[in-house]
């Protein structure tokens, strides 16, 4: 029977406002609320709801972080998916984790559990990079089926309506393949009392990036240095001093 | 050091966000090189070679390339830097170059840059982070740097004077594991939302889809384009293609209207280079007029009609 692999990523919570630390090496994360990135949830909900119609067997939530990504998981558990596999990076490890390297650790994950599909989010609302998805499908060398507002699977198959610039358009790709969700995929549900009760009892694997067989040291800050940041609501805030003319 | 841009068309026309990062391009210094890859597209080469700043144009031509799948596209662009050995890899931040380069980058290993609004220097890119409300400096050290561009933060490449050399890229055997069936486009006689110079945008205010008619009325006395918030799409009002904002589309025209938008970070994100901020909304707390130049605290189901009213005299 078939199983997929569901990426949930622990963010920011979109409803906090985000501040840049003094020394503008990042954005102030201690002590502030943190959720499951939305499109993850989403992506999620397919993934459950793939399973009530009986296309596949088993979910996976997979995070990749420190400590604080069980929660996350255990939040994807509760919503449905069967088990979960935290993957451990933390501290520096953890500031300098990117994409790439989680389109490894989820390439190599997809191969040892054998998954015929890997459902991600199109886009974390931390990074807004939108590039893991693809970059698994590369590195598996499957089809991708980005930026989903419909899924329909039929044998081998999946058919993918895909939110493009001008509006829709329709793909059908081989499986096993990696799916991105896009906002209209569906409505995620939430996780009701009973079933937040039921994920405590389910089974989360703790995996090392190394026990995959993927080097994210040697990879870190090689392609990409955070550099500075900087706020633009200073920027925001010059301008509406020069005065909105409120009418 | 030389860019390949890659473009994006409809086997007809050239979208123009690959004009803008053409831009990007020149700005980084070295050649320029776009491919044109599609079933029958040497008008769209035809329309490259003739603008500012390209040198060569590379056209791969083959049925396996309908529908630009990123399957079929990926193999061809490697191919592509197998030849030419390009130091950096571009495309428009749209649908399709999020879609295809991450793809390209990940089969060279090098980790890519997306969305970037700022080139400081060949391998230093400025980009937004957290709906924009953060701004990063990324300094990239990988061998080649693969980027895609925001549209609205580099000007379009002027469309004449160019004289481009081109040459034909051998395609490749299809990879076979993707098929494109159909688009379903919206049809819209009014201007493309990215590129409009004026945009009228609705959110959760409107109250349902079908009072977006009165924003469509002002739209065509204005020339404009329709846009909406994440609420409106969210809540059934007008498809996704409309949404302005962090995960939808981003946009800089000369004006924005914002109708019964409240003004979230992530619909801000979208708009904020507007050169011209006008919001309508009944709620004067709404944090959308602390970008507003103008606000207007009003009922909208009377403030729109009335201005469609004033425009048509």
């Amino acid at each position: 029977m078939s199983r997929v692999l569901v990426g949930v990523k622990r963010v920011i919570d979109y409803a906090v406002k985000i501040r840049v630390k003094p020394d503008n090496s990042g954005v102030v994360t201690d002590g502030v609320k943190h959720s499951m990135n939305p499109f993850c949830e989403i992506a999620v909900e397919e993934a459950v709801r793939l399973k009530e119609k009986k296309f596949i067997s088993e979910v996976v939530a997979v995070s990749c972080g420190p400590a604080q990504a069980t929660e996350t998981i255990r939040t994807a558990l509760a919503m449905g998916c069967d088990r979960g596999i935290h993957v451990e990076v933390s501290g520096k490890d953890y500031e300098s984790l990117g994409p790439l390297q989680v389109s490894k650790i989820f390439a190599a994950l997809a191969k040892k559990e054998e998954a015929s599909l890997v459902i991600l989010g199109k886009q974390a609302i931390d990074d807004d990079c939108n590039q893991t998805g693809q970059m698994t499908a590369a590195l598996l060398d499957w089809p991708q089926g980005t930026f989903a507002s419909e899924v329909e699977i039929t044998g081998d198959k999946v058919k993918v309506v895909r939110e493009i610039d001008g509006g829709l358009e329709t793909i059908k790709i081989n499986m096993p393949a990696v799916l991105t969700a896009d906002l209209r995929l569906n409505t995620p549900r939430y996780a009701t009392l009973p079933n937040i009760m039921k994920a405590k009892k389910k089974k989360i694997a703790n995996v090392k990036p190394a026990d995959l067989g993927v080097d994210i040291v040697s990879r870190a800050c090689r392609g990409t240095e955070w550099d500075t940041v900087g706020s633009l609501y200073e920027q925001w805030r010059s301008r509406s001093e020069h005065g909105a003319l409120v009418f | 050091q030389s860019t390949l841009v890659v473009a994006e068309h409809n086997n007809d026309k050239l979208t123009p966000i690959t004009l803008n990062a053409i831009t990007a391009a020149k700005k980084l210094g070295g050649d320029v090189s776009c491919l044109v890859a599609g079933t029958d597209c040497t008008k769209v080469a035809q329309e490259l070679s003739k603008v500012l700043g390209v040198k060569t144009v590379l056209i791969a031509q083959n049925a396996a390339y309908k529908g630009s799948l990123p399957e079929e596209l990926t193999p061809l662009i490697l191919a592509t830097q197998k030849q030419f050995n390009f130091t950096h890899i571009c495309a428009g931040a749209s649908a399709f170059g999020k879609n295809l380069l991450p793809r390209v980058a990940a089969k060279l290993d090098v980790a890519p840059i997306s969305d970037i609004v700022e080139i400081k220097s060949p391998d230093t890119f400025i980009r937004t982070i957290y709906a924009g409300n953060a701004l990063s400096t990324v300094k990239c050290n990988e061998n080649v740097k693969v980027f895609t561009v925001r549209g609205t933060s580099f000007q379009p490449a002027e469309v004449e004077g160019g004289s481009a050399t081109s040459e034909e890229v051998a395609a490749l055997v299809p990879a076979g594991i993707s098929e494109w069936l159909e688009a379903a486009l919206t049809k819209s006689d009014r201007p493309e939302l990215t590129s409009a110079k004026v945009v009228v945008s609705g959110g959760r205010g409107l109250k349902s889809g079908d009072n977006f008619k009165l924003l469509y009325d002002l739209a065509d006395k204005m020339n404009a384009a329709v846009g909406a918030s994440r609420a409106a799409v969210d809540a059934g009002y007008v498809p996704n293609d409309l949404q302005v904002g962090q995960t939808g589309k981003i946009v800089a025209p000369e004006l924005y209207i914002a109708v019964g938008i409240s003004g979230a970070i992530q619909h801000l994100a979208g708009m904020k280079d507007s050169k011209v901020i006008v919001a309508i909304n009944k709620d004067p707390e709404a944090p959308i007029f602390q970008v507003a130049d103008y606000g207007l605290v009003a009922d909208l189901f009377k403030a729109v009609p009335e201005m469609t009213a004033a425009l048509s005299k």
